[in-house]
């Protein structure tokens, strides 16, 4: 089956994963199409990507500090972990957007992959 | 231009400040974007180093129109055989660190893919001292 691949922005990716967006730190104009799942930080600053949508269970400040550093300006949080008020200004400020979502990692990726976004690789 | 920033070992709230402060310098400056990314990645892996695993370090930026030189000094444990450390997968991070998503052993590797010349030196029970060069012209960023 062919795959179609969609440019999607916040509040489109917000809905597929029935999520809610807590943060808007970056008026993304080009969109996002790519996403990577990890909760380890080591391995989202090997990404060469640019643009990508980083969706993870672990939700802590230098979470939002890898992002920042890895160019990363929208972040999805599954498993229902919340972002601290110390997180949602630290993303305001560099520019990042997050999103809360209560659904697993691996559904709130198939849900994203589905409707169209793609894998780095 | 010079400017230098003290890190604190094992403070993870704040691992990313002096990277963070590094990185709106560089923007202002005008670098280059894709030097500016590959730079910040790797201080940053370096800056947390320093908070992973050693006491107390300092950051030294140090740009001209040539290169960009960085330098992380730190007291620490040091690191006894640094062939290994360069190893994929090798770490000793503790578990508080592997809890922050850090520890896998891919830190100094992305430092090495990321700059041009990577040198680190290092005194077992004293410190260790890692200096990036990267190249405004000429260096891995017009390879790719
Ligand atoms: N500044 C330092 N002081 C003492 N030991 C260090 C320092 N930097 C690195 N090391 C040693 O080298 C090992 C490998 O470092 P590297 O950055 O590649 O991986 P890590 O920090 O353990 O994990 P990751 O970088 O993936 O989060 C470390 O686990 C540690 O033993
Ligand atoms: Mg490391």
């Amino acid at each position: 089956m062919e795959r179609r691949c969609l440019i999607m922005d916040l509040q489109q990716m917000a809905n597929i994963i029935d999520g809610r967006v807590v943060a808007n730190g970056n008026e993304s104009r080009t969109g996002y199409n790519t996403a990577f799942a990890s909760d380890l930080m080591s391995d989202v600053l090997t990404l060469d990507q640019e643009n990508v949508v980083l969706i993870t269970g672990l939700a802590t400040l230098q979470t939002i500090r890898t992002a920042e550093m890895a160019d990363i300006n929208c972040i999805i949080f599954v498993r229902n972990k919340k972002a601290s008020p110390e997180m949602i200004s630290l993303a305001r400020e560099s520019g990042i957007n997050i999103v809360e979502c209560r659904y697993t990692m691996f559904r709130a990726s198939g849900l994203l992959y589905q409707a169209g976004l793609n894998p780095v690789y | 231009m010079k400017f230098e920033y003290d890190i604190e070992g094992g403070n993870f709230s704040r691992a990313g400040f002096a990277s963070s402060e590094v990185k709106k310098k560089l923007r202002q400056l005008n670098v280059d974007i894709q030097i500016v990314r590959r730079i910040v990645v790797a201080l940053y892996e370096a800056e947390v180093n320093v908070v992973a695993h050693a006491w107390y370090g300092k950051m030294t930026v140090d740009i001209d129109e040539e290169k960009i030189l960085l330098i992380l000094d730190d007291e620490g444990p040091g690191i006894e055989d640094i062939d290994l450390a360069m190893k994929e997968g090798f770490s000793t991070a503790s578990p508080e660190v592997r809890e922050m998503g850090f520890g896998a052993g891919m830190g100094l590797p992305n430092i090495k893919k990321n700059v041009d010349t990577l040198k680190i030196t290092s005194e077992p029970g004293k410190g260790t001292r890692v200096e990036m060069i990267t190249y405004m012209k000429g260096g891995k960023n017009e390879k790719s």
